[in-house]
């Protein structure tokens, strides 16, 4: 594959975490993402299992890069993708059984996300091992962010909790992160189901833009301001 | 594109040896990890048995006494027997269905066919829809207790939206719907294969189960 510039490692971070924000800003991923943000322990425990598969798939197809030519990239991004996804569930189901139990529903799902195939698209197969896995990680934990946010609005007006079940994903440790936020609440079916989650990314997106339009403004006033200056003097 | 050619053999060739050593680490995954998910897996049926049939109703180990029937499309059926001083007091055995996923459950009954306790071990459900069929996210599975074929009708066992008297999930039906179907068709198992379930001789392996069906 051709081998473009690599942008700085400030400049892949910022990416992933809000500039191409793989929800917010690539809107890629909304099948996994209407599917599990019921909860924001789904949302987080879809968000991890993600960002592994998208650090370990830059690295390989980073690697591989040399190798793949342009008219077969696509099957042998696919192929190294759910290949890799299967050993990791075998892998998890063997040694970190007690993980796979809160985890492993997530991990048929990362299959079908095509976030993953685009970043293999767009960046791995283009960059070096090492910027192509750190693409992987901040693209992860941007989207996880993103699923944990929607999946929190969506638990706490359809069911009335916060991080339920969270003891179940992460330990016992994390038991005090589930809340009860409206005691005897009747639920909001609405919020439950996908709908809901397309009008609370809706929401997240046109808030985004907002701030994206805002920051803009600003540098473009900014900018404005200096050269106005002398030639305001000027005409004094 | 350093290697870019317009032969379209070469790509074809360059795709399959991809593809070969893919297939190659998953092999190589699978063999190694065989085992230890076979014994994982174990582990969560010994658990899940211990918890469906309860202590009093047996001295013996279940996990130890079983006995292979011919069962559902004709593949054996692993039946493990709680015995209580010599009498059978109990029997549990493993079932695997379809939902959206492979769902893989566990159902222990009394002798009279009442059911003890149905725990689901391993499924693909979509999470936070369907996999409310899981104890630790939901009481659900617990509502087959004490139901049998005499105090639950043909037309009972199945879930509310189809006429029957079992929740079904907001956003999921499909999925306690198959897990209802799978106990009632246990029970009605049971009922048709009482006397072979009960008194066929303790079955070692399956092997030996194959060899008696063969023969």
């Amino acid at each position: 594959m051709s081998e473009s510039e690599t942008p700085g490692y400030g400049r892949i971070i910022a990416d992933g975490l809000w500039t191409r924000n793989v929800v917010l800003a690539q809107l890629l991923a909304l099948c996994p993402l209407m599917a599990v943000t019921g909860s924001a322990t789904n949302g987080l425990g879809m968000g991890m299992a993600t960002t592994f598969v998208l650090v370990a798939s830059g690295f390989s197809v980073s690697l591989w890069r040399g190798l793949i030519t342009p008219e077969i990239r696509i099957p042998v991004f696919v192929l190294i993708i759910a290949s890799q996804v299967t050993l990791v569930e075998m892998a998890m189901n063997a040694w970190l059984h007690e993980l796979y139990k809160g985890l492993g529903l997530f991990i048929p799902l990362i299959v079908t996300n095509c976030a993953i195939l685009g970043r293999a698209e767009a960046f791995a197969s283009r960059q070096k091992v090492l910027p192509s896995m750190v693409d992987g990680l901040f693209m992860g934990i941007g989207f996880t962010t993103v699923l944990v946010i929607i999946g929190a609005i969506r638990e706490i007006f359809g069911s009335g909790t916060l991080f339920a079940n969270a003891s179940l994903l992460l330990g016992k440790h994390f038991s005090f992160l589930e809340t009860v936020v409206f005691e005897d609440y009747k639920g909001f079916l609405l919020f439950v189901l996908p709908p809901g989650g397309f009008f609370v990314l809706g929401f997240l997106v046109a808030f985004k833009n907002i701030i994206d339009g805002a920051l803009e403004n600003r540098a473009r006033a900014q900018e404005a301001a200096p050269a106005g200056h002398p030639s305001a003097k000027e005409a004094h | 594109m350093k290697m870019s050619s317009d032969n379209p053999g070469v790509h074809a060739l360059l795709l399959a040896a991809i593809a070969f050593v893919a297939a190659l680490f998953l092999v190589i995954g699978n063999l190694v990890t065989k085992s230890p998910i076979s014994q994982r897996q174990y582990e969560d049926l010994v658990r899940s048995l211990q918890i469906v049939i309860p202590e009093h109703l047996h001295d013996n180990d279940p996990t130890q006494e079983f006995v292979y029937l011919k069962g559902w499309q004709g593949r054996p059926v692993k039946i493990y027997r709680a015995r209580r001083k010599g009498r059978i007091t109990a029997v549990a055995f493993e079932r695997y269905i379809s939902g959206y996923s492979k769902i893989h459950l566990v159902m222990a009954l009394d002798v009279s066919g009442k059911v003890l306790g149905v725990r689901v071990l391993d499924h693909e459900e979509t999470p936070g829809l369907g996999d409310r069929i899981e104890i630790e996210k939901s009481d659900w599975i617990t509502k087959f207790d004490g139901r049998s074929l005499d105090n639950t009708s043909t037309q009972d066992w199945g879930v509310k939206k189809d006429g029957g008297v079992f929740d079904q999930f907001t956003g999921a039906t499909i999925t306690p719907r198959a897990v209802v179907k799978a106990v009632h068709e246990g029970l009605v198992f049971f009922r048709q294969n009482k006397v072979r379930i009960l008194t066929s001789p303790a079955t070692g392996n399956r092997d030996e189960y194959e060899r008696r069906a063969g023969s």
